[in-house]
């Protein structure tokens, strides 16, 4: 019998509404006891989490794997202790690999590397259509029952309304979140930056924000239609913000994304060509990126995700045009999320650990997400006050590629527990 | 024209932004004494004898490229050309595997023309040598800005306060972007015409006017730097026909008729006879285009030539040394 009694620390779950300094006691592997002053008997692993924040493990439910075919990049194993190493317990891996997760075996390959892993816990993501043609559906009976735990297309949206309203509505015979990367491509296309006066300046071809925004319009209306459960992905838009707000409000079932680089970033990171800072969507203005803070704010974002994207060095090593899109991201969202968010004071603590934690679970029906006792003995361990400079060459991910080499952060996961087993701690400690 | 001193290029040339006013009127006075020298029986000097230059031409570009090479021949230095088609580039060697292969044979300096903006600089960052922007992507064409502006101060004798008007396809215009900030740098006023699917977002925080027909551009203006419509351009759909367009956006002599005062005809080319301008004008008394290309040649020379280390104020006796 493993036994894991952490003391001291100020325990933030917000699936009990619970913010006090307790003692938590993990037994085989799921959450046994919460309470002051718990005792346990010899042999039990003690962690003294006196000025530490104790939450149910965060959630990545956005993250790229690169395995099979990017193993140059980033591997299942690679990426989940790079998750680990940012606090995160989980991760949900997107499907548009080489070749891509479209069938029950690239599922169970997926989901057994990630248990073979020894970091944070991988669940496999499958595509909505067949090789994310956006043209015929994937099995999603059959992805679920090898594993997945929603559908995406993700890198591409599916272009085709009506595949797209097949997928919401095939999608609820097995209750599965349908993810969408949503991107008009017949707008944003040969654009590599945000539309605006640095595209212009710098001569690169403009991204509109209605590339996001007539998709996003599109998919609430085909979730109303349908009933569907609708995830949208990382959100950069202040209209896309407004439209999925009156959404929920009207009562459509979906979730949305807010990424850590969306809310700190504008698109004058890319100032001199830096490719670090290209993505897809891209940084967008102030007012965008306002806007998406107070949708985390508010809710209206109720998931923070990463979209880990890692590529090697030499990919992002081009002009800016030819360079691919993305950052990694698993290993600065805590830093910058309690940044930009806990320590301006835009939301406090228990808000940050429900974005990253208890509604990730809830939207993509993970287990986790809680500390209730019965529970995985899933906890992230966060030091809130702990100072640090990022550092891409201290990375467990095999990629660099991050424009926040250098910046100084507040906030940082100190050690990470995955079924009450120690995956990560910080070396300092 | 009196040579003055000003801060010295740097190392590269990419751009006109970022350049001062001083340093932009430096060029063209250097500039000045280049040109008599295209005039001579023998045509070279020796200011860059043993330098060697690339021409890294990743683009297609005839004037441009023949351009530079003339300018470097008339400096005496030794050329290599280099066009993507029948390189390595074709076999996949990335853009810092190329620059890093140039570098490798101790070569000077490299002319780059690429389809990608940014490119110049990011060879210019990665390289040691002289990196000169011969056109990248839709970014920056600094050198046929710059012989716009010798062009237009060699017949209205000044540039401040000169109202140029940029015609055509601003969007993907490397010309019109260092046209805009060069005028601008020097004291021009700088406005844009041209079908609204061919002009970038928020155009007008460069400083610019906006003028959406080009009755009112040719009323405005004392210059109109007419712009080449591509055909592809057509093709994507930014405009309906290279008809419509003749008939909209054209520079016929009828609508310059119409014009309050005699303007100065530009034309970076190659020109589309018949779309964005006619035969006419093109050939007309106002027309410049061809001084454009004798002026090309002094513009490379002045600024290959400052790169170099050479003086502004030595330019003039520069000139007068014997090539051997």
């Amino acid at each position: 019998m493993s036994r894991v009694l952490i003391t001291g620390g100020r325990v933030v779950d917000p699936s009990q509404g619970l913010d006090q300094v307790l003692d938590l006691l993990l037994v085989d592997g799921q959450v046994a006891e919460l309470g002051e002053n718990l005792t346990a008997p010899e042999g039990t692993e003690r962690i003294d989490a006196r000025g530490l924040v104790v939450t149910p493990g965060l959630i990545d439910v956005h993250v790229h794997l690169r395995e099979p075919g990017g193993e140059h990049k980033e591997t299942i194993r690679s990426g989940a202790r790079a998750a680990a190493a940012g606090g995160f317990t989980a991760v949900v891996a997107m499907p548009n690999t080489s070749p891509p997760i479209d069938n029950p075996a690239a599922v169970g390959f997926v989901r057994a590397a990630g248990m073979r892993s020894g970091g944070a816990r991988v669940y496999p993501a499958g595509t909505i259509t067949v090789g994310q043609k956006g043209e015929q559906l994937a099995e999603f009976g059959e992805l679920q029952e090898a594993g997945a735990v929603t559908v995406t297309d993700d890198g591409r949206p599916v272009m085709n309304a009506g595949v797209m309203r097949l997928a919401l509505e095939y999608a609820l015979s097995f209750d599965l979140p349908v993810s969408v990367h949503e991107e008009d491509l017949n707008l944003s296309y040969g654009g590599s930056m945000n539309e605006g006066i640095i595209a212009t300046r710098l001569g690169l071809t403009g991204i509109p924000n209605a590339a996001e925004d007539v998709m996003i319009a599109r998919d609430l209306f085909l979730a109303e239609l349908t009933g569907g459960r609708l995830h949208i992905q990382h959100v950069s838009t202040r209209e896309g913000v407004r439209m999925i707000r009156e959404a929920r409000a009207r009562g459509v079932r979906v979730t949305a994304e807010a990424t850590p680089h969306h809310f700190t970033l504008t698109d004058e990171a890319i100032e001199s060509y830096r490719t670090n800072a290209k993505m897809n969507p891209p940084l967008r203005s102030a007012e965008d990126r306002d806007a998406v803070r107070q949708g985390v704010a508010d809710g209206t974002l109720d998931v923070i995700a990463t979209d880990h994207a890692p590529h090697h060095y030499d990919e992002k090593e081009q002009a800016f045009e030819d360079a691919p899109n993305g950052i990694v991201g698993l290993e600065t969202a805590v830093g910058l999320s309690m940044s930009e968010l806990v320590h301006t004071r835009l939301i406090d603590l228990p808000t940050l650990v429900e974005r990253m934690s208890c509604a990730p679970a809830r939207a993509f029906s993970l287990p986790g997400g809680t500390l209730r006792p019965g529970s995985p003995a899933d906890v992230t361990l966060i030091d809130p006050d702990l100072e640090w400079t990022i550092d891409p060459e201290q990375f467990l991910s095999l990629s660099r590629n991050t424009p926040f080499a250098g910046r100084r952060v507040r906030g940082r996961a100190v050690r990470t527990l995955v079924g009450g087993v120690t995956v990560w701690t910080l070396p300092s400690r | 024209m009196a040579q003055a001193l000003f801060p010295p290029l740097g190392k590269d040339l990419v751009g006109l932004e970022g350049l001062t006013r001083e340093q932009i009127i430096g060029i063209l006075d250097t500039a000045e004494p280049f040109k008599e020298i295209s005039e001579r029986p023998i045509k070279k000097v020796p200011v860059l004898r043993g330098k060697t230059i690339v021409n890294a031409f990743f683009e297609n570009s005839t004037r441009t490229r023949i351009s530079f090479e003339f300018a470097e021949k008339r400096l005496s230095a030794d050329t290599v050309n280099f066009s993507a088609g029948g390189s390595s580039v074709a076999k996949g060697e990335t853009l810092v595997d190329t620059a890093r292969n140039l570098e490798a044979m101790r070569i000077d300096m490299v002319v780059i023309r690429h389809s990608s903006s940014g490119a110049a600089r990011f060879l210019g960052e990665r390289i040691a040598s002289n990196v000169v922007n011969a056109g990248d992507g839709k970014h920056e064409h600094p050198t046929q800005a710059l012989l716009d502006m010798l062009t237009i101060r060699d017949h209205l004798g000044r540039l401040e306060g000169v109202k140029v008007c940029i015609v055509g396809d601003i969007l993907h215009s490397r010309v019109a972007r260092s046209n805009i900030i060069g005028l601008r740098t020097v004291g021009a006023e700088v406005a844009v015409c041209g079908p609204a699917t061919l002009m970038p977002a928020r155009i007008e925080e460069l400083g610019v006017t906006v003028f959406r027909r080009v009755e009112e551009a040719i009323e405005w203006a004392d210059v109109l730097n007419v712009l080449r419509l591509q055909l592809e351009r057509m093709q994507a759909g930014f405009v309906p026909s290279l008809r419509e367009y003749n008939r909209v956006f054209g520079i016929t002599e009828e609508r310059l008729a119409r014009a309050p005062r005699q303007l100065l005809i530009l034309h970076p080319g190659p020109m589309n006879r018949g779309v964005e301008i006619d035969s006419a004008v093109a050939d007309g008394p106002h027309s410049v285009i061809l001084q454009q290309v004798t002026n090309g040649v002094a513009v490379r020379m002045a600024v290959l030539y400052l790169l170099a280390g050479g003086k502004p104020e030595a330019a003039e006796a520069a000139k007068t040394e014997v090539a051997l």
